[in-house]
């Protein structure tokens, strides 16, 4: 299973000389395994993903439809090529269908295209706590803790396991993250995983400030994957207000003060993953 | 043991804020956690004793009608709505197992979640003076 960064900023694109290193564009991720390809999340960082010409149909995954996770879908090539089949998988809402609420993006004045005319071959498919196939993918949805209808994936290919949870507050609550793991949102998917991508917005100390918000700190990150024997945790969806100074600072920091037996590392832009 | 839905993750975290007695049980009416205020019906805490089954923590505690009968089980606003799946109130008494009676309100909310799924129950219980 092959991993491919392709934007890991959250809230908005920040783009300049001072986030050139971790990279300004917001989320989005490509895996893929024996010529299937599943593009994780939408955001700006979708602008860059090409295929191969021999691919004719790719799963798009969305974690939920705030902004920042789907700014990049009117700029995906495959929806306007005719000869490509494109499934998009997203959390199902109460009320509105997934076409719907996707519509009022790709609409005008949004946008001049709607999404009825896109020449592609378009799926839809509204998810919830969910199994499925792709090719040689086996794919779990659950909902987890986020302001609005909010999945995350675990994805199990032929040999590994990828948790992608880039929106998350397991932590929400008055006494932070709980240590019955039964009571912990999002621990299914992530239990064991060979990899974990999981939001890490703020510091334990910006954390404070923005309780509720739906996001981690990188010290909850990092026990939430402890918790759940994680064997290699990305923290990803950097704050818009650190630039790559300051991130670095603050990891440094992080590693001075935690100590896990584990690899964990912050989420740059254009990194590539290899799982066996 | 799966992890519960967040729709009872996040009730278990609200209840963990209130000051007000508060009980959430599974769809068949195990208790699966009841709040610090919540120690006062009990007589014991959740950190002590852990989820229980119906059949254990409805003996704790007998429910009292305005004579002070006892009440059958089926008129407890929470076994109402865990049999259908519907929000109720109801004034009683109950009876601790110190014996001592205290008049309450309880109100029990179904817990429905997005995908329309009952997931379980809340009893939230009040003190009152009402009649």
């Amino acid at each position: 299973m092959k991993i491919s960064l392709k934007g890991v900023r959250g809230s908005i694109p920040t783009s300049g000389t001072d986030t050139s290193y971790y990279g300004g564009n917001t989320s989005c991720t490509v895996v893929s395994e024996n010529d299937w390809y599943l593009v994780l999340d939408g955001g700006s960082g979708m602008q860059k993903v090409t295929l191969p010409s021999s691919i004719k149909r790719v799963d798009i995954l969305l974690t939920h439809l705030h902004f920042d996770h789907i700014q990049g879908l009117g700029f995906f090539s495959p929806l306007f090529n005719q000869d490509m089949e494109v499934h998009i998988w997203g959390p199902a809402s109460a009320t509105q269908s997934l076409h719907a609420r996707i519509s009022r993006y790709l609409s005008p004045p949004l946008f001049p295209v709607l999404l009825r005319e896109l020449p592609c071959t378009l799926i839809l498919h509204d998810i919830d706590n969910s199994v499925f196939e792709i090719g040689p993918f086996t794919i779990e949805s659950r909902f987890v803790i986020h302001p609005g209808p909010t999945v995350g994936y675990r994805i199990t290919g032929q040999h590994s396991v990828l948790a992608y949870i880039p929106d998350h507050e397991p932590a929400l609550g008055l006494t932070g993250l709980l240590t019955d793991t039964k009571w912990i949102s999002g621990f299914d998917l992530v239990a064991n995983a060979d990899l974990l991508m999981h939001d890490a917005q703020y510091t334990a100390r910006e954390y404070t400030n923005k309780i509720g918000w739906g996001h981690s700190s990188m010290e909850d990150a990092i026990r939430f994957a402890s918790l759940a024997a994680v064997k290699h945790l990305v923290l990803t969806h950097h704050d818009p207000l650190h630039n790559d100074k300051l991130l670095s600072e603050i990891f440094s920091e992080l590693q001075k003060e935690v100590s896990y037996p584990f690899p964990f590392e912050l989420a740059i832009e254009g990194r590539e993953i290899e799982l066996p | 043991m799966a992890a519960y839905e967040i729709e009872i993750i996040l009730n278990r975290q609200l209840a963990d804020c209130l000051s007000i007695p508060v009980f959430i049980t599974d769809t068949i009416g195990n208790l699966i956690y009841y709040n610090d205020p919540a120690e006062k019906i009990f007589g014991t805490n959740f950190e002590d004793t852990g989820e229980m089954p119906v059949e254990t923590w409805s003996t704790i505690f007998k429910p009292l009608d305005e004579f002070r009968a006892p009440m059958p089980p089926e008129q407890l606003p929470l076994v109402k709505t865990l049999n259908d799946q519907q929000p109720h109130h109801k004034i009683f008494w109950i009876e601790s197992m110190k014996g001592l009676a205290e008049k309450i309100a309880v109100t029990s909310y179904p817990i429905i979640g997005r995908a329309g799924k009952f997931l379980g129950a809340v009893a939230i219980f009040w003190e009152t003076n009402e009649i």
